[in-house]
């Protein structure tokens, strides 16, 4: 069935070019939010990540300076354009008054652990000691048996630490999940 | 001056102007009632299920502009307003659902009629609450009609523990500053920002074969007049979707009608071939894109909506613009005028519309007639022509719905009312009796399907008590007719469990529920009993045409297809690729 409007220009049809539909690239977003700190707004922002069907990779919260103002980091793997998406519905939840997707803007990042180690020989004691030293961590808790370990600073760090002390055995551990925060300052090295 | 909760909730409805509550009573809001009762100020409207005074809420909504209020109580009550929730997320409708909760120190303890609604209804509201207090009631209740009207505008819900409603303050209901003061993160964003503005101008005066397309933001924000202006000043043809119906008068010459799935094969052509797509409070709906790869392939697109999030969220666009889409459009003009209106390349524009006119002589919308056999559209043909257009439709969801879409043309917003997102069947007779109560001033038509009427004809006993008289024509195929549709189309006519022939007496029913009711099974009776309805005031009437039992509604683009793909009302025949070819 040929189409007689305009027919005399099918001879000139260029090929269709389709629109591309922009695939981003999938990687780590570090996202920030500041919330009033109503009933609720915790699962609300679970709700809407999850519903795009994403896992929220880590998360903390805390109380900020201002009372009743809470400020959130997480961590989502996905796809760039679909996390800008996510960011955009962030923004549009009534109790969100900030959104910030971190990933592409200089930012400092940090963690807590806290790892309990078994060092029932002084062998173990010594090395674990040595390691908290040159990692600059503390520890906060001591028995014949454990050193229980706080540890801060960016992923890499903590989970350097973590692989170090494993041959020791852990015992037990905890991690907060990052907190992050855009840096004013030009890029620096990380202290 | 010390007050009840309960009556804390009624003052500040009346403080919102709410004129019209509907809902269904029960335990945990038993309260509520009693100060409505004893206050006496606010109409109430007893639906036979809740699911119903949503939607009756949600058809007040849209037909008014004004927000609608549901209201239930716990448990059940609660969980019945899902549906029409979800629809009202969908559809951006202003309603506010106020639910009855368990006494707060029972919450979380599976109490009798307990349900936890405000997480339930999380991902399909605006916003939700539950109260916790009495001093938060008021602010809560003026903060949920502050959401729902503003910016994109959406459902709230208000969830109330029965102590909080029964307990005694003198908490003042909160003003306008206090209000927003108490909402730091929440600021629609409505002017639209002017170097996009230009940008887009630029692109419209720029372009040789524009089209608007125009969603139901535009009906929302009221921009018809606006529309009108842009369409003529810059000659751009306009195609609506189904949302957006009435944001453009049908019957203006630039008008193509609806795009999409069901849309004509006109306005799908334009759509298909031009070089400029200007998108106006409408947000890409598969509906509308089939295949996304290959929507308007070849056009720039500027997007105006309200919403920042509906931006680049299925199809990246060129030029956005955020902004309450009357402001932009108004905005749009004042620019478009002191650059002196030209166009770039007003021959090719002309030629354009030459083209678009050829296309609506080759394929114009129409179905093969009939004089033995009562055709669907001709009913709803003859419903045009008896209301001269000026009804308000109100339909289900189905092979009736788009037909609807199709053969009643629509002049002004608000005048098509349906579940477009979360196409909800049972919609449209509930929404019709909300229409109907909020502009009696004008005839309101349910256009409803068999299935989708028997979802909640309950509330038909509802339109009686109120003496309602909407007219519910019923386009009766015995069938699940648009699921028979794509089994015929899509799995060679395997029919699993569509055939709706066994059905109530309709005319019977309305006789049992004190209603008026027709039949027609023959052509000729059809204009006739649509005469007789219209003389009937004082109680809903129900009209049950018997139609051609497997009508298929075309032209059809295939879900998930291109518009290349699409099926005409002519033999049925696909287009092929070839003669879908881009132009210019």
């Amino acid at each position: 069935m040929a189409d007689t409007i305009g027919s005399a220009e099918l001879n000139a049809v260029k090929t269709p070019i389709f629109r591309e539909v922009k695939k981003g690239e999938v990687r780590k977003h570090i996202i920030t939010l500041t919330v009033r700190n109503e009933l609720g707004v915790l699962a609300r922002i679970a709700t809407l990540i999850a519903g795009k069907g994403y896992n929220i990779e880590d998360l903390s919260v805390g109380e900020t300076h201002e009372k009743g103002i809470s400020r959130m980091t997480l961590e989502v793997i996905g796809d760039d354009v679909v996390i800008d998406q996510v960011v955009k519905q962030l923004r549009k939840l009534i109790d969100t008054i900030k959104v910030k997707d971190l990933t592409d803007t200089p930012h400092v990042e940090r963690e807590l652990a806290l790892i309990k180690v078994h060092t029932a020989t002084p062998r173990a004691r010594d090395e674990v000691l040595r390691l908290v030293e040159i990692f600059r961590c503390r520890i906060v808790d001591v028995s014949p048996e454990t050193y229980s370990v706080e540890i801060t600073g960016t992923e890499d760090k903590v989970n350097a630490f973590i692989e170090l002390v494993r041959p020791f055995g852990i015992k037990e551990m905890a991690r907060t999940g990052k907190v992050a925060m855009k840096r004013e300052s030009i890029p620096q090295e990380e202290e | 001056m010390l007050r009840k909760g309960a009556d804390i909730v009624i003052q500040t409805l009346k403080e919102e102007g709410v004129e019209i509550v509907f809902g269904h009573p029960g335990g945990a809001i038993m309260e509520v009632y009693d100060a409505l009762y004893r206050d006496g100020g606010i109409r109430h409207i007893l639906a036979r299920h809740e699911q119903g005074a949503g939607h009756m809420a949600e058809g007040y909504a849209k037909a008014t502009g004004k927000v609608g209020v549901a209201m239930s109580t716990s448990g059940p009550g609660a969980t019945n307003l899902v549906t029409a929730i979800a629809d009202a997320y969908m559809d951006s409708v202003p309603v506010v659902f106020i639910t009855g909760q368990v006494p707060t120190h029972l919450i979380g303890n599976d109490a009798f009629q307990e349900v936890d609604i405000v997480g339930i209804t999380r991902p399909i509201t605006k916003h939700n609450f539950l109260v916790k207090g009495i001093e938060e009631l008021p602010l809560a209740i003026r903060q949920a009609f502050y959401i729902a009207r503003t910016g994109r505008p959406g459902p709230v819900l208000v969830d109330i523990p029965k102590d909080i409603t029964q307990k005694l303050s003198d908490v003042s209901i909160p003003s306008l500053e206090e209000l927003k003061e108490s909402l730091p993160g929440y600021r629609p964003h409505l002017e639209g920002n002017l170097q996009q503005i230009r940008k887009a101008v630029r692109l419209i005066m720029e372009a040789k074969r524009p089209v608007l397309y125009v969603g139901g933001g535009a009906v929302q924000a009221e921009a018809q007049k606006e529309l009108v202006e842009l369409a003529e000043l810059m000659k751009i043809p306009v195609a609506t979707t189904n949302m957006g119906k009435g944001a453009f008068p049908e019957l203006h010459p630039l008008a193509l009608h609806m795009l999409g799935m069901h849309g004509t094969y006109y306005a799908n052509m334009a759509v298909y071939n031009c070089d400029l797509l200007i998108a106006v409070g409408a947000r890409f709906d598969d509906r509308v894109t089939g295949k996304v790869e290959e929507f308007a392939p070849q056009a720039k697109i500027i997007h105006i909506d309200i919403d920042p999030a509906s931006i680049s969220k299925n199809i990246v666009v060129d030029v956005p613009i955020v902004g309450d889409v009357k402001i932009v459009l108004r905005k749009l003009l004042e620019e478009i005028k002191r650059e002196g209106a030209k166009l770039y390349f007003p021959e090719e524009r002309q030629k354009w519309l030459e083209r678009i006119e050829g296309w609506k002589k080759k394929h114009p919308l129409t179905y093969r007639k009939s004089n033995t056999v009562i055709k669907p559209q001709y009913v709803i043909e003859q419903i045009y022509e008896a209301t001269k257009g000026d009804a308000i439709i109100s339909t289900g969801v189905g092979q009736h719905q788009m037909w609807s879409a199709m053969f009643y043309k629509y002049s002004f917003p608000r005048q098509f009312i349906n579940s477009g997102g979360l196409g909800t069947m049972g919609f449209g007779f509930p929404a019709g009796i909300g229409a109907k109560l909020g502009r009696p001033d004008k005839e309101v038509f349910v256009i409803d399907g068999d299935g989708s009427f028997m979802m909640t004809m309950q509330e038909l006993i509802t339109a009686v008590q109120y003496k309602v008289p909407v007219k519910v024509a019923i386009i009766n195929n015995g069938y699940l007719g648009m699921v028979r549709q794509w089994q015929e189309l899509f799995y060679e006519r395997r029919y699993s469990e569509v055939d709706l022939s066994i059905q109530p007496d309709f005319v019977k029913l309305a006789e049992a529920c004190g209603a008026v009711g027709f039949r027609a099974e023959k052509p000729s009776e059809v204009r006739e009993i649509i005469e007789e309805a219209l003389k009937i005031q004082d109680r809903p009437v129900i009209m049950d045409f018997h139609v051609d039992r497997e009508e298929n509604v075309l032209p059809m683009v295939p879900a998930g297809k291109s518009y290349r793909d699409m099926i005409l009302e002519d033999g049925k025949k696909a287009v092929e690729a070839e003669t879908m070819y881009l132009v210019g």
